[in-house]
């Protein structure tokens, strides 16, 4: 016992010193599970998050924007996969990872279980969403576990990238025709709020984050990142001549930032219950592709696994 | 011969962007985030192909076209592509043994174009051999080892490629057109791809266990403006949005 404790001293002054923890280096359980959970969410929240832009890859309106909406997308699964390598060098096995995910045990972020109608949706995720990502993962690139760390710094530069490609097409749409710019304000009007959410509850509902800022796993709270991210973003919805669905939004002058008004928390917490519009056609989706996949990887085992006694018939 | 060039870029920018856009259909549904990323990569290829071929068909046609009034403000009898790329994509084995037939012959096709008359077309194909000779090397890849996998995976892959034979044989077809700029020095010599073509894809189907199906009856016309029913269906999806907004920047 006085041994984990001082192991625990060790690690805890290690992780003040900001040193980066090594998959290994000996960690508290805990911080090992605390991980595993969040980075394998993140995981399954790139590959979930591909489904509501790939909806719009066929019907992108002109060649330039399908090919770099796909190329987001893309970059998404590549994201997926950093992740789940990272996840795994703290123990995790990606295929019990992507199990946990299709059973419905692990979570996503709740985000992608709104729907993409329009194309103007498109915009709105990429400015909004990724912005909201960004600000998340620009904090996670000094978070304290080396891989994550590493895999953010990766990640953050094509986030970026992509934010402004989404700003890019919202610009064009508010300076657009009328109904490009209904289109518009109507997918602000609907990610605004679901956006904030991504941050996650209120610091004072929000009970593991002592422990993750402790260990520096997390370096902000969610309260501190969503209002820097309010910050950043209504002043570009004002240049895109765009409202912000807030009618308690104002500047406060004493603070130096914007207040703004209550978050639907119900709302929060029922989609991730399950509730959302899009809940269970994501779950059903990420399935039917593992699913239908399931001859595919068979056959690629199965070949593999000729080839190597192929190899060892050759070599005896 | 402007007439004829015109035809025959679309006839390659079609079969970019057809294809393009059937593979995009897979972008978040495939068996396994790796092969995902591997096909998604290829559609983005075929694509910047597309785009390409698109731009120059648009200045050759002139009256103030350009490549998206190209993709999407043309109608099925005016697009070019063979009728195996407007397939739907079936299950992974049929998309790849589709890729296998389709990328084998645009290997030699482009291999012959580096040398083409036409300076775009040229250049069109410097650039893209080496995209399409990776293409190439991976769904023949992928065609080994689904047919040499499991017993499902051989039979799904055979029936892929028992099904698909019938589309093959237009890819070779020499017409008005083709002829036309084969004797500019512009086209290829489509006898010549259709004899490395089936050398190859044998080679391949051997070493895959697959039986290479017998030459019967072929389908055609796609080069011509023929097409199957489903290519009416992929405009549609395509082209709404533009349509239902057209003269608007996006």
């Amino acid at each position: 016992m006085t041994t984990e404790m001082n192991l625990e001293q060790k690690f805890q002054d290690y992780v003040d010193a900001e040193n980066k923890v090594e998959p290994k280096d000996w960690m508290p359980e805990k911080y090992r599970q605390t991980l595993i959970r969040q980075v394998s969410q993140h995981a399954h929240s790139e590959v979930v998050g591909m489904l509501p832009e790939a909806n719009w890859i066929t019907r992108a309106p002109s060649l330039r924007r399908k090919v770099a909406l796909l190329a987001k997308v893309q970059d998404e699964a590549g994201h997926g996969l950093y992740l789940y390598s990272a996840a795994e060098t703290l123990g995790a096995d990606r295929m019990d990872m992507v199990e946990d995910l299709l059973s419905g045990k692990a979570k996503y972020s709740s985000i992608f279980n709104y729907p993409t109608p329009t194309w103007a949706d498109i915009g709105a995720i990429g400015w909004l969403v990724d912005g909201a990502a960004i600000a998340n993962q620009v904090m996670l690139c000094r978070t304290s576990y080396g891989p994550y760390s590493r895999a953010m710094v990766r990640i953050c530069k094509e986030e970026s990238f992509h934010q402004r490609q989404g700003y890019e097409i919202m610009m064009t749409l508010a300076q657009g025709s009328a109904e490009q710019k209904e289109m518009a304000q109507a997918a602000l009007n609907r990610w605004w709020w679901p956006s904030l959410m991504m941050f996650g509850p209120t610091d004072d509902d929000s009970p593991n984050s002592a422990q993750s800022m402790k260990w520096k796993i997390k370096r902000k709270s969610n309260d501190q990142l969503r209002q820097e991210f309010i910050d950043k973003t209504v002043p570009q919805a004002e240049f895109l001549g765009l409202t912000v669905p807030d009618p308690d939004l104002k500047w406060n002058e004493e603070h130096s930032h914007y207040d703004f008004g209550e978050i639907n928390w119900e709302e929060f917490y029922s989609v991730i219950k399950g509730n959302g519009k899009c809940n269970k056609q994501r779950m059903d989706a990420r399935n039917k592709a593992h699913d239908e996949g399931q001859w595919i990887r068979e056959a690629a085992n199965a070949y593999a696994k000729k080839q190597e006694e192929r190899k060892k018939q050759a070599a005896a | 011969m402007q007439k004829e060039l015109l035809e025959y870029t679309l006839r390659l920018g079609d079969n970019a962007l057809i294809l393009g856009q059937r593979l995009g259909e897979w972008c978040g549904y495939g068996p396994i985030l790796e092969q995902d990323i591997a096909l998604s990569n290829i559609a983005l290829d075929q694509l910047g192909q597309a785009r390409m071929l698109l731009q120059y068909a648009a200045k050759l046609k002139g009256e103030g076209f350009t490549e998206d009034k190209m993709a999407f403000f043309r109608d099925v009898y005016d697009y070019h592509n063979l009728l195996m790329v407007e397939l739907p994509n079936g299950h992974w084995g049929n998309t790849l043994v589709r890729q296998f037939l389709f990328d084998t012959f645009n290997y030699f096709l482009y291999t012959q174009l580096l040398e083409s008359k036409d300076d775009h077309i040229r250049s069109v194909a410097q650039k893209a051999i080496k995209e399409i000779t990776y293409h190439a090397q991976w769904s023949a890849e992928w065609v080994i080892r689904l047919g040499d996998g499991t017993e499902e995976s051989h039979q799904k892959v055979q029936d892929a490629l028992d099904d698909l034979w019938q589309w093959t044989g237009e890819m070779f077809t020499m017409d008005e057109v083709e002829t036309a700029m084969l004797e500019k020095g512009i086209g290829a010599d489509l006898n010549l791809v259709k004899d490395q073509w089936h050398q190859k894809v044998a080679e391949i189907l051997e070493v895959a266990t697959l039986k290479k199906p017998d030459d019967e009856w072929m389908q055609e016309g796609g080069k011509q403006g023929e097409h199957t029913e489903y290519l009416g269906y992929v405009l549609a999806e395509m082209q709404h949005l533009p349509r239902m907004h057209p003269d608007v920047q996006w």
